[in-house]
């Protein structure tokens, strides 16, 4: 390495020390922790100091890999997430696309409702849509004729009442991404396909889409990481994970069985859990993509 | 080399920080009799009248002691739960007396919350019920003063008996039939408003058969929900959430407000519901139109036990001003002031002489006083029941069994597992 070298490496770094200093305060340090405590059998009475703190090492992680409910509970919310992701990318891109299509005053019109979605608190959002559907009141089933009906009695009508708010408040975000995305593809580009004689449909599969791929990787990403998180939506629609706990996702089923009941020890090991598997299916997802060519 | 560093700082603060971190109260030793003794009382809907008795009390306090101001802050109850443990934490943030519920007493006393009270020295201790004052105790030792109670018994509408020529039902067996036979003459009613998370309608039912929750041999607890007698009760309870009775649809999930809610609306033709429920119900439509009778027991004539719930006021443990929060407590929880309270609010008080006279001027209150005095039940005194309840074990445990998805068996046989998890963690 040559002086100059080193010492150019030694101006970055103190120019990034600031960033690193925030990131290392703001991350490592909470995930640090976390780890740490979900090492530990650490409820309240250790907490202010009422008992001694145990060291349990995996102990909590065995505790919770061992229970059934947890995997039952783990491969809902996949399926769970994995519906909303599916359901909001297409929603989103759908609309994305009817924009660029249509009139300025339908697309405002169109935005400002999807931006009201989005704007929209979780908990006002959910209980706006417990109303809409309620099951003496609800204004849906007097639409449908159905009164008395309950929607989130049943498992699945619960689990889809819930998939259909969170991807009601979620599309907005990946419509206007999408759209600016699509308003970004310079003309040339387009003007060239056409004049080479390739119909709508090839354009918008060989050379719409590959130009959109960064960007749909992104909101992709990103709804994988809010739809595996979802706790709100959950929390309030199902009164707290369904009848008989059937529509606990692995967020409420964390919160229930471990930070309501003061066992924060095995609360941590299941954030710890949920963030490997974050990490994991990201990794997953940004690997595959780079092996089918994308530069990231 | 840089790396070297780096490694050696992170390996430096891993070994500072290897624990998580623990704080909490230790007793403070000082005892001042002078400065600034404050408060936490549970805000209420309608808090006006708790606030004047408060005021009352404060300024006879006060007026005792010269030198001393009350601070009273009123907290919900919604999040009590999230302030204790914050209180608990950092003994700084921390009032000196505290309302709170009793089902909270044991997490509370296991985390080193409250100090022990001596009520020995205070005469009007000993017309405490002893049923209630035992919801004060762990393992023997009082932490709280018992300052009102709540009890349930069961709700019906006058107006739908007479019509049908229907006797509110005498004992436990006959419930399930008449709520069957009044839905099937009157579809558009629930026979009884019963709710599968509605934890203390469920508890009656089984204790009523012998049953338990759970039992206790010198303080170590194992789960008693699968017992014979518990099985019997839950399948009676569960029983009445079936489509012929209490549909499971609109049943399954509801607690406590949401099946009175049911009875309120004009929906139900029985409930079970508590004394404090009173003024809601009268401000609904089922209004001058309903009575109510202590929840009949397995044979005739008997009432089967009800859960004694209710607050207490107790003492923290890191306080510094012990002596004057000691008296604070007794003058709030006294006769004088539980009576006050009860024309204020409705509580019933913890005395049986207050409540034998409170009683014979309030017709509306004997369902309930002689269910008090025919002996209530609890709720397992350990810390374990706090996290057993927050991981919501009974109610899925009935929702299972009313979805059909476990039968009882199965069902007690699981939340029993689970229960003993907790009890031995």
């Amino acid at each position: 390495m040559s002086v100059t070298a080193k010492g150019q490496g030694r101006t970055a770094f103190a120019y990034l020390a600031p960033a690193l200093l925030i990131l290392g305060g703001l991350l490592a340090y909470p995930i640090y922790q976390l780890v740490l405590i979900s090492l530990y059998d650490y409820g309240q009475e250790q907490v202010s100091g009422g008992a001694p703190l145990e060291f349990l090492g995996l102990g909590n992680y065995r505790n919770l890999l061992g229970n059934q409910q947890f995997w039952g509970v783990l491969g809902q919310t996949v399926a769970f997430a994995a519906v909303c992701v599916v359901g909001t990318l297409l929603v989103g891109a759908f609309l994305a696309i009817l924009a660029t299509r249509v009139r300025t005053w339908v697309r405002m019109t169109l935005f400002l409702a999807a931006l009201g979605a989005w704007s929209t608190p979780a908990v006002a959002g959910s209980t706006i849509w417990l109303f809409l559907f309620d099951a003496n009141f609800g204004f849906v089933n007097e639409v449908l004729g159905i009164q008395g009906f309950s929607w989130t009695f049943d498992k699945w009508t619960a689990f889809g009442l819930v998939a259909a708010q969170v991807i009601w408040c979620s599309f907005p975000f990946v419509m206007v991404t999408l759209f600016a995305g699509i308003k970004a593809i310079p003309g040339e580009v387009l003007e060239a396909a056409a004049l080479d004689g390739a119909s709508a449909f090839r354009t918008a599969w060989s050379v719409t889409l590959p130009l959109l791929k960064p960007i749909i990787l992104v909101v992709t990403i990103q709804s994988i990481i809010w739809d595996f998180k979802v706790f709100t939506q959950i929390y309030v629609m199902t009164n707290g994970g369904g009848i008989a706990g059937r529509n606990l996702v692995l967020n409420v089923y964390a919160y229930q069985q471990a930070f309501a009941a003061s066992e924060y020890g095995l609360g941590a090991a299941i954030g710890v859990v949920m963030t490997v598997l974050l990490l994991g299916i990201t990794m997953f997802y940004l690997r595959a993509l780079r092996r089918s060519g994308e530069v990231l | 080399m840089r790396m070297k560093t780096l490694v050696a700082v992170l390996g430096v603060g891993a070994v500072v920080a290897c624990a998580p971190v623990q704080s909490g109260p230790t007793s403070s030793g000082t005892d001042e009799q002078t400065g600034q003794l404050r408060v936490w009382l549970f805000d209420e809907v309608n808090r006006g009248p708790k606030e004047a008795v408060v005021k009352e009390a404060i300024s006879e306090f006060q007026g005792k002691h010269s030198g001393v101001t009350v601070d009273v802050q009123y907290i919900q109850v919604s999040s009590r739960a999230e302030r204790f443990k914050a209180a608990f934490s950092d003994p700084k943030s921390a009032p000196d007396v505290a309302e709170f519920g009793n089902t909270d007493l044991a997490g509370y006393v296991s985390a080193g919350g409250f100090s022990e009270l001596d009520l020995g020295k205070w005469d009007e201790s000993k017309d405490l019920v002893p049923s209630i004052l035992d919801t004060a105790k762990v393992d023997g030792k009082t932490y709280g003063v018992p300052w009102f109670v709540g009890v349930r018994a069961l709700y019906y509408r006058t107006d739908v008996f007479t019509e049908l020529g229907l006797k509110p039902p005498a004992t436990l067996d006959e419930i399930a039939p008449l709520a069957r036979e009044i839905r099937q003459k009157k579809p558009e009613l629930i026979g009884i408003s019963a709710g599968g998370k509605y934890l203390f309608a469920a508890l009656p039912f089984i204790w009523a058969q012998g049953g338990d929750i759970a039992k206790s041999d010198g303080g170590k607890f194992t789960a008693a929900i699968d017992s014979a007698e518990s099985k019997a009760g839950v399948a009676k309870y569960t029983e009445l959430i079936k489509d012929d009775i209490c549909p499971p649809a609109t049943c399954a999930g509801n607690g406590g407000d949401a099946s009175v809610e049911a009875f309120r609306a004009g929906k139900a033709a029985m409930t079970i519901g508590g004394d404090f429920n009173r003024k809601s119900v009268d401000a609904s439509s089922a209004a001058g139109k309903y009575g109510v009778v202590p929840l009949p027991g397995k044979t005739k004539g008997s009432v089967a036990p009800a859960f004694a719930g209710g607050n207490l006021l107790g003492v923290m443990k890191g306080t510094q001003r012990k002596t004057l929060a000691n008296e604070f407590t007794q003058l709030l929880a006294s006769k004088k002031y539980q009576q006050k309270m009860y024309t204020a609010m409705g509580n019933l008080p913890t005395f049986s002489d207050v409540q034998k006279q409170v009683a014979e001027s309030d017709k509306f209150l004997e369902p309930f006083t002689k269910t008090l005095q025919s002996g209530t039940k609890f709720v397992p005194v350990t810390p374990a029941w706090a996290k057993i309840e927050a991981q919501t074990v009974v109610p899925t445990m009935l929702q299972e069994i009313v979805t059909g998805a476990k039968n009882v068996d199965t069902a007690t046989a699981d939340a029993a597992k689970t229960m003993n998890a907790a009890f031995t963690s």
